[in-house]
Order: C-alpha cells, then sequence, then structure tokens
C-alpha cells in the first residue's frame, strides 16, 4: 500500500516543562530541579485531508503535542514537518504561517471580550494582509460569519451577546479566514452541551469536505474522535501508546490502556449494566513509573514491562507499544465489550 | 414505599433590575428508597439548581418563589438557616463537582469524618473513630487506616471525590444530592466513583439526586430519569425508557445528538438553535422554537407533564394522542 | 455620541449608581470640588495671588458671621491679609492638579511596568517586581521626600522653585506606582495565557501588539478603581508633603500650605486659617475615596 505523502509530520517530538520550585526555596530544601516530560519521544504522519485525532485523559500530553505542533512552544527535541518544511522555518513566513490555524476548547476564553467580532475574524486577514482596502476585509468577513452559520450582521456585536455554540462558530470563522489547510483543533467541543457538539462537529466535518482540510484533532471523548477521525492515536503520560485507523481501533482495539479506555466510557446501550473499571490512577508525569508507564494498572504487566520501555512497532494493522502485545500474550485479556 | 424526597411545583426566582428571572418553574418529582433519579440538561436547564434549592443553598439573589420540598413527609423549603444546616449532613448528604470546595484543608480526612459524625450521631468518640476507617475501606481507599491521618491534599483527585462521599455518606444521611460528581475526573476513575455511589446507594437504602450533563453517567447509574429543559422537566420516566424510547421532542433530539461510540456516521442528528436565556423564554412551550414537530397550540399554550405511555412528558403531541383516541 | 448616552444609562453602572444615595451626594460634592477649583479664576471675590491688592490691614480678619467679619471675606483672612475663601478655591486646584496628575503619572508607570513584567515574565518580573516590593517596604511619603530631596540637592534654588510643582507630581507618582503595577502584572499573567491570546500567537502577532492590543483593554478596569481610590491618598500625601514645607512653593499655595500656615495660628484663637482649609481637604478626599469605593464594589462581579 503506497503511503500518500505526509503533510504534516512529528519526529521524535518532547516537550519538558522545568516545574522545580524557586531557586531560593530549592536551596533551603535541598530538591533537585523538576522536570515534567509532557511529551516524549511522540512521532506521527498526517496525510493532506484527513483527521489525525489524538485521545488520552487529562495530563497524558496531548494539548502540549497541539501546541508545539502549531507552533505556540518550541519542542525540547525532535522536530515538526509542515508540508515537507521544517515548522521553524515555515513558521518564519507569513504566506507558510497563514496556512495552519488553531481552535481552542474555551469559547469564552477564545474570544477576547473588548473586541468586536468583526475585529476578531478579521485579525487574521489584517495581520496577513490579505485584503486591500477596509471594504474587503468587511465581505470577507460576512462571507465567514454566513460559511459557519452566523449572519454578516452578527459582526457589529460582542463576544458575550453569543451563546457558547455560536462563540465557537466564531473561532472557527477567525480560523479559517487565513484560507488554511491545516487546523490543529483542541478539545473545539468539550466545553459545549452535548446538542451544541453535534452542530459544531457537522460544521467541522462539512467544511473539512468542502475545503479539503487537514485537522489534528485532540480530545478525551471517545465517542467524538470516532465520529470525525481518519487515524487515532492514543497517548498515556506523554507518549503514544497505539496509532491506529479508526475503525480498526474501534474494531480490535489492542493496548492494554486503549481498552480498559473503552471500558471506562459510560455506554448508553448499557442502561442499567454494571461493567468492570480500571482500578488505579494516571501517575504524575513528573515521576513516571519505570518502564511501560502503564505497567502499575496493566492487568498483562510482567517484569519486562517494569523495567524495559515497549517501542511502537506495528502489530495487526497498527502500531502499538506494548510487550505483551508483541508477544502475543495479550489475547488471554478479556474483549472490550 | 413513601418517597424520601417530594418536590411539588418548585419555583425559583430571581429578582434582576430588568425585572424578574424564573428559574425553576413547576418542578415535580419524588425519589424513593434506595432510588438514584437522575436530573440531565444542558447548561442553563435549571438542574444544578434544583439541586441547590433542595439542599437549601440557592445563590442569593434566588429564591423559592412557590412550591413546597419535603424530606420524609416534612417540609424543609421553608427552613431557617440554621435548622436547614442541621437538616444537612444529617438528612442530606452533597457531593459537589470540586472535591476541594467540600474539604477543609485543615483537617485530616478523619477529624473530618468523626466530626461529622460526632455532629449528627449518637455515637462516642471511639466508635466514630473505628467508623472513620471502616468508611474508607468502604469508599475503596487503599491502607485506609494510615491515609485516616492524611490531609486532603495528600489525596488524587479521585481519591478526594471518594473521601468526599465518604463524607457526605458517614452521617447515614436519607438523601443524597450529587452535583456532577465525577465532572471533573479522567473516564477511568469517573467508572469507579459511579459504581462505588450506586452501590452504596442501594446497600443503605439511601435516595439519591444525580445531576449532570452527561447521559453515559446517567443512563448507567440512574434508576430514573428528568431531563431539564429552560427551568422545567421537560421529560421524567425510568431511564431505559427515556433513553431508548424518548417522548418528548427535545429529549428524542438531545439522545440522537450523542455521538454514537459503536459506530461512525456520516452526520450527527443536531437540534438547531441554542436554549433560551432565563430571560427570553418563548410563549407557549419554551421548545417550540427548535422542536422539528412544532404545531399551532405550542407556541400559545405551555403544556404540563402529561401521560406519555411509558414516560411523563411536557409535550402537546401526547395531549393530541389522548383527545384523538 | 446619543447612542453612547444611552447605553450608559441602561447600563448596570448606572444603574448601581442611582441606587446608592451615599454616592450621587459624593459624585455631586467632587463634581462640585472640581468644578470651582478649575474656574477658581473666574468665581473666587479676590485673588490671593496679587500682592497689589494685598493689605495686611485685612490679616487676621475672622469670617463673616462674627462680629469682627467682614462680608467681603466670607472665610476670614489669613496673616498676609489674604481672603482664606478665593485661597482655598485656588488651593483647592494646586491640590488636584498636582493629585490628578500624579495619579496619572504612577499610572502610566504602574500599568506599563505591570503590563511588562506581567507579559515578559521571568527575569525581567522578578527584577521590576523586587523594586516594586523594595519601594513598598518604605511609606509613600519617605519615598516622596527622598524625590524631593534628591531634586533639590541636584538643582539651584530659583530652577527648583520653577519646577516644584512637578518635582511634587513625580515625588508622590513614584511612590505610588506599584499599587497600579501589582495588580496589573497579576491581571497580565491571567490574560497573556488565556486562548484568545494564543490564537493570535498562532498567526504571529507580534508581542508588543498582544501586549498593547489584546492584553491592556482586558487589564485596565481595575486601573480606574485603583486611580480613584488613590486619588484621594495623592491628594492627602501632596498636603502632607506641602504641610511639612517641602511640597508646592510658598507662592502657589495649596490646601497642606494653608493648613500649615494656620496651624501656627491655631491656638492663638485664630482658628478659621487652619480649619477651614483642612474641611476642605476632607470633604474632597472623603469625596473622592467614597466614589472609588462605589466603583470598586460595582465593577466587581462577585458583589453584584
Amino acid at each position: 500500500m503506497p503511503e500518500p505523502a505526509p503533510f504534516v509530520e512529528a519526529r521524535d517530538l518532547a516537550r519538558y516543562f522545568d516545574v522545580s520550585r524557586p531557586v531560593l526555596q530549592r536551596l533551603f530544601s535541598g530538591e533537585g530541579r523538576r522536570i515534567l516530560r509532557a511529551v516524549d519521544g511522540v512521532s506521527f504522519t498526517i496525510p493532506k485531508g484527513t483527521t489525525l485525532s489524538l485521545v488520552g485523559e487529562s495530563g497524558c500530553g496531548k494539548s502540549t503535542v497541539a501546541r508545539l505542533i502549531v507552533g505556540l512552544y518550541p519542542p525540547t527535541a525532535g522536530r515538526v514537518l509542515f508540508d515537507g518544511q521544517d515548522l521553524r522555518q515555515a513558521r518564519a513566513a507569513a504566506s507558510q504561517r497563514r496556512r495552519m490555524q488553531m481552535i481552542f476548547q474555551d469559547p469564552y476564553a477564545s474570544l477576547n471580550p473588548r473586541w468586536r467580532v468583526e475585529d476578531i475574524v478579521a485579525e487574521p486577514i489584517r495581520a496577513f494582509g490579505l485584503e486591500k482596502d477596509a471594504a474587503g476585509v468587511r465581505d470577507r468577513v460576512g462571507a465567514l460569519l454566513t460559511q459557519v452559520g452566523l449572519a454578516p450582521q452578527d459582526g457589529a456585536k460582542f463576544p458575550h451577546e453569543f451563546s457558547g455554540g455560536q462563540r465557537q462558530r466564531i473561532s472557527i470563522a477567525r480560523a479559517l479566514s487565513s484560507s488554511p489547510e491545516f487546523l490543529v483543533c483542541d478539545e473545539p467541543t468539550s466545553a459545549l452541551d452535548v446538542s451544541v457538539q453535534a452542530q459544531i462537529l457537522n460544521l467541522m466535518m462539512d467544511l473539512q469536505r468542502r475545503l479539503g482540510l487537514t485537522y489534528l484533532f485532540i480530545s478525551h471523548n471517545l465517542a467524538v474522535v470516532r465520529q470525525v477521525s481518519d487515524t487515532i492515536g492514543v497517548m498515556y503520560l506523554g507518549r503514544l501508546v497505539e496509532v491506529s485507523p479508526a475503525e480498526t481501533l474501534f474494531q480490535a482495539p489492542q493496548h492494554p490502556y486503549t481498552r480498559a479506555l473503552m471500558e471506562a466510557i459510560p455506554d448508553m446501550a448499557m442502561a442499567g449494566h454494571a461493567r468492570a473499571p480500571v482500578g488505579g490512577e494516571v501517575p504524575s508525569p513528573i515521576d513516571p513509573p519505570t518502564g511501560c508507564a502503564f505497567h502499575p494498572r496493566c492487568p498483562l504487566a510482567n517484569t519486562r514491562c517494569k523495567v524495559e520501555r515497549p517501542e511502537l512497532l506495528v502489530a495487526g494493522g497498527a502500531m502499538v507499544a506494548c510487550h505483551a502485545v508483541q508477544e502475543g500474550r495479550a489475547t488471554s485479556m478479556p474483549e472490550a465489550a | 414505599m413513601s418517597p424520601i424526597l417530594e418536590v411539588r411545583d418548585l419555583r425559583v426566582e430571581f429578582p434582576t433590575r430588568r425585572g424578574t428571572l424564573v428559574a425553576l418553574d413547576g418542578v415535580s418529582f419524588s425519589i424513593a428508597p434506595g432510588e438514584v433519579l437522575g436530573v440531565v440538561g444542558e447548561s442553563g436547564a435549571g438542574k444544578s439548581m434544583t439541586g441547590a434549592a433542595i439542599i437549601g443553598l440557592l445563590e442569593p439573589p434566588g429564591r423559592i418563589a412557590g412550591g413546597q420540598i419535603l424530606l420524609q413527609g416534612k417540609r424543609i423549603d421553608n427552613l431557617r438557616y440554621d435548622q436547614m444546616r442541621r437538616i444537612r449532613g444529617r438528612e442530606i448528604g452533597a457531593i459537589f463537582q470540586d472535591p476541594l470546595t467540600t474539604l477543609n484543608p485543615l483537617y485530616t480526612v478523619g477529624d473530618q469524618l468523626i466530626e461529622t459524625m460526632l455532629t449528627h450521631l449518637p455515637i462516642s468518640p471511639a466508635v466514630a473513630k473505628r467508623r472513620a476507617v471502616e468508611w474508607l475501606e468502604m469508599v475503596g481507599i487503599p491502607a485506609a487506616a494510615q491515609r485516616v491521618q492524611s490531609y486532603p491534599h495528600e489525596f488524587s483527585g479521585g481519591m478526594r471525590q471518594r473521601v468526599v462521599i465518604a463524607l457526605a455518606l458517614c452521617a447515614e444521611p436519607k438523601l443524597i444530592v450529587a452535583d456532577e460528581p465525577t465532572t471533573a475526573l479522567d473516564v477511568s476513575i469517573q467508572a469507579q466513583v459511579i459504581a462505588l455511589l450506586k452501590r452504596l446507594a442501594r446497600e443503605k437504602g439511601t435516595a439519591m439526586m444525580l445531576v449532570t450533563h452527561d447521559m453515559g453517567v446517567i443512563a448507567e447509574t440512574a434508576d430514573r430519569v428528568a431531563v431539564m429543559y429552560a427551568g422545567r422537566i421537560a421529560e421524567i420516566g425510568p431511564v431505559r425508557e427515556v433513553v431508548k424510547n424518548p417522548q418528548h421532542p427535545y429529549t428524542a433530539g438531545l439522545m440522537a445528538s450523542i455521538p454514537p461510540l459503536d459506530r461512525r456516521v456520516e452526520r450527527l442528528a443536531q437540534i438547531d438553535g441554542a436554549m433560551p436565556r432565563l430571560s427570553a423564554i418563548p410563549q407557549g412551550c419554551a421548545y417550540n422554537p427548535r422542536c422539528p414537530r412544532v404545531f399551532s397550540r405550542c407556541a400559545v399554550e405551555r403544556p404540563e407533564l402529561l401521560d406519555a405511555g411509558t414516560t411523563l412528558a411536557a409535550c402537546w403531541l401526547h395531549a393530541k394522542a389522548m383527545t384523538d383516541a | 455620541m446619543a447612542n453612547a448616552f444611552a447605553q450608559l444609562r441602561d447600563s448596570d453602572i448606572w444603574w448601581s449608581f442611582k441606587r446608592s444615595p451615599v454616592t450621587v451626594i459624593s459624585a455631586i460634592v467632587a463634581l462640585i470640588c472640581i468644578v470651582t477649583a478649575v474656574a477658581a479664576p473666574f468665581i473666587a471675590p479676590h485673588n490671593p495671588f496679587d500682592v497689589a491688592t494685598l493689605n495686611l490691614l485685612d490679616a487676621f480678619k475672622p469670617p463673616a458671621w462674627i462680629d469682627e467679619g467682614e462680608a467681603d471675606y466670607l472665610l476670614g483672612t489669613d496673616d498676609q491679609g489674604r481672603d482664606l475663601l478665593s485661597a482655598i478655591l485656588y488651593g483647592a486646584r494646586i491640590s488636584l492638579f498636582v493629585g490628578i496628575s500624579a495619579t496619572v503619572f504612577a499610572a502610566l508607570v504602574g500599568v506599563s511596568v505591570g503590563l511588562l513584567a506581567g507579559f515578559l515574565g521571568g527575569t525581567v518580573d522578578a527584577l521590576l517586581m523586587r523594586i516594586a516590593d523594595i519601594q513598598l517596604t518604605f511609606p509613600s511619603i519617605l519615598v516622596a521626600l527622598l524625590v524631593d530631596g534628591i531634586v533639590r540637592a541636584a538643582v539651584p534654588r530659583e530652577v527648583h522653585d520653577q519646577i516644584a510643582l512637578f518635582v511634587v507630581v513625580v515625588a508622590i507618582g513614584i511612590s505610588e506606582w506599584p499599587k497600579f503595577a501589582r495588580p496589573v502584572r497579576g491581571s497580565t499573567m491571567v490574560e497573556r495565557n488565556k486562548e484568545y491570546v494564543l490564537a493570535a500567537r498562532v498567526i504571529g502577532v507580534s508581542s508588543f501588539r498582544i501586549m498593547t492590543g489584546h492584553v491592556l483593554p482586558n487589564v485596565l478596569g481595575p486601573v480606574l478603581v485603583i486611580a480613584t481610590l488613590n486619588l484621594g491618598l495623592a491628594i492627602l500625601a501632596e498636603a502632607t508633603l506641602s504641610f511639612l514645607g517641602v511640597g508646592v512653593p510658598p507662592t502657589q499655595p495649596s490646601l497642606g500650605t494653608l493648613i500649615r500656615v494656620g496651624n501656627d495660628f491655631l491656638f492663638s484663637g485664630e482658628w478659621w486659617i487652619t480649619i477651614f482649609p483642612g474641611v476642605s481637604l476632607v470633604i474632597m478626599v472623603l469625596s473622592v475615596n467614597l466614589l472609588g469605593d462605589w466603583l470598586r464594589d460595582a465593577l466587581n462581579p462577585k458583589l453584584r
């Protein structure tokens, strides 16, 4: 099967944060530096026009990956390639920078409360000088607002006059205003009510089809991810544990953590039935377990898992980082219903 | 069996300078011993406010302007603040989304459990001490005998919520009001906490009102469910019926818009528009501007909860069915 | 304009203003203080700075309603024979000028420093905020005295008299800027991590544009409140400096100067020379402070 040329690629991406206490306090308490490895050795590719989703629980590093990919943080190690070009070079040129945009989680924090909607949406247009005169900007903003299901007259209002779903539409209009090809969506619907979430997801999928957009989609909600993704990456403590085509992942999840996640989702179809919850909690990324980070919670863990970190290797139509899967021990685990 | 909690025609108002906003109107339901009533709805639908009104913690200037709240047949909506405080903890346990708001950071979790029990139960300090450890064990905290000496900040988020559950249950209240108890937790921990809550409610015969926006949690935990919209109950009934066979168009739209986990759909069903603000609730049925099955009566007259077969639904479609029959 | 007025009339601020009688009275009093002070040259019955009209024979005249008083000098005269009412009007003008200028100066410095420290963080933040910390350990009047002392030592006397007013403004301003810098830094640190700022950074908007265009408008809210509350303090600081004799030059007496002059005669029976300027100062500062208190509550969403 010929691989389509990657449009966006992450190679061994890592980002560490120094969360040490201030120097003086450290001197008195005698403790060392504390490094939080938010993202460690993450690699993936996104072919043009497709959606890669990253899922995982809070603190797994998925939002940090989003920010690395769009250049908000410089990586500690590794690199990001955007359309074959190193991200740092790409972001140096406005003509490249305008090709990527981001949609954020909180519709209340992502729009400047003091700006009118038309100025919010026009900010990228003005920053990149995409229209020659004020009339051109106004027409373009009007068209964008229409495109996301609002009215051109809404431009004169302030963000607080809109509901959460409408604000997210404004956020999408802003992201689209520089005619980008790649959108990074960081939990775009997790702050919305479920009926509004459907509106926004439908809108995003329509736009992808119509404009040929490439998405990096970050979410903790597996059901949402299933609806939008071509490929899904499951993250745990800063690393990818499984990368798989969306259908394969849901048909046959392989990594014990992926299975645990699926098992944990309260499912509508199960009304009135009990299910077996996963034990334990996500450990701190400042002091992650040795070997495979999931081993303290894993029903399949053995001594190898405690000492040796598994690599992400091909297994059954997907990439899985698990000794048990690679050794063929995983089949003994009860299938997720 | 007579219900633990009965809410009759509850009305909550917020006086503002632009007139009085009616946040809850005509809300009626009851919860039997050992029963879990789920209350769902979108943000602003009034689900949390219903819980706050019951535990007597409405945020001012909000006030109960009508109706009654009865706990084991006794009215509690008109009690003074100090009387209500005695009932909270003893008769009603409350669990909130953020466990840190419930726990006192300056005391060990053991002290907090012991104090709560000594305040509300006729037991000796020695017994309370023993029971504190038992409670921590019961909510699944490992090494409970040692952890009883720990402070809230020494627990992780999921463990803290377990402590809060122990604290809410230790005085053996008749009713638990849990407002989004799992929303702040990760999925894998949510499942543990929900299972725990449900088991304890069953075992102790405690009535539970579970407020959440997560239909999955409701489907899994609740016996009956009330769906709220714009300050009123749109539909109430057994959870299975409401989820699988909703009778109110809003419930149907809400259920359809939940992305399915077991398959990919071409397009999600969506409800256009947004829930109205309290200051602009439409005349007639509040849902009528968004309703796909709206007809003339809906815009004029507001429907009460009507018998819709397996559930009660506030929708004129069911009145029509009756008159036709 | 009419639209803006209608918006104000409809706003929560106006509503909360109308509902507080104390605030309405304070606002009226403050307005009267400002108008009379600004219009002093036109409404004052005498010109206290015109040496030609001064007559030492008119000195120590009591207020008009006391037996020896003259109708021409409503609040009496001081030791130079100046009409006290006129001197108070002119003095209030100087007090207000110094107070407002010093507050504006402090706000400009404080907001800039707070914005920079909060936005840039790291070493810049640590440095600027330690300076603010150190300065806050000194009473502001001491800082003002220090600045005034340095300028006095640095420039010749006649130059100093000319720039004395501005020295006082700067002295008070410098002693007050940390009060603006700290809250602005705090809210800047909150705002700079909000997603609308990230959105601007994704498209490559420069840090300066983000600071001025995005963050600044969102951190200015509390500044108005601090400025109003500080205006009263600045007026008092000026009065204190002038009372100590290091403030405005004696040729341009402020309320503080008048109080100091009058203080010498307080116990020899000429109480009016110090009491009337003192009462004026209290009324002015009190009305401004009450306005500030109201503004703080009205703009605080938690108290609404």
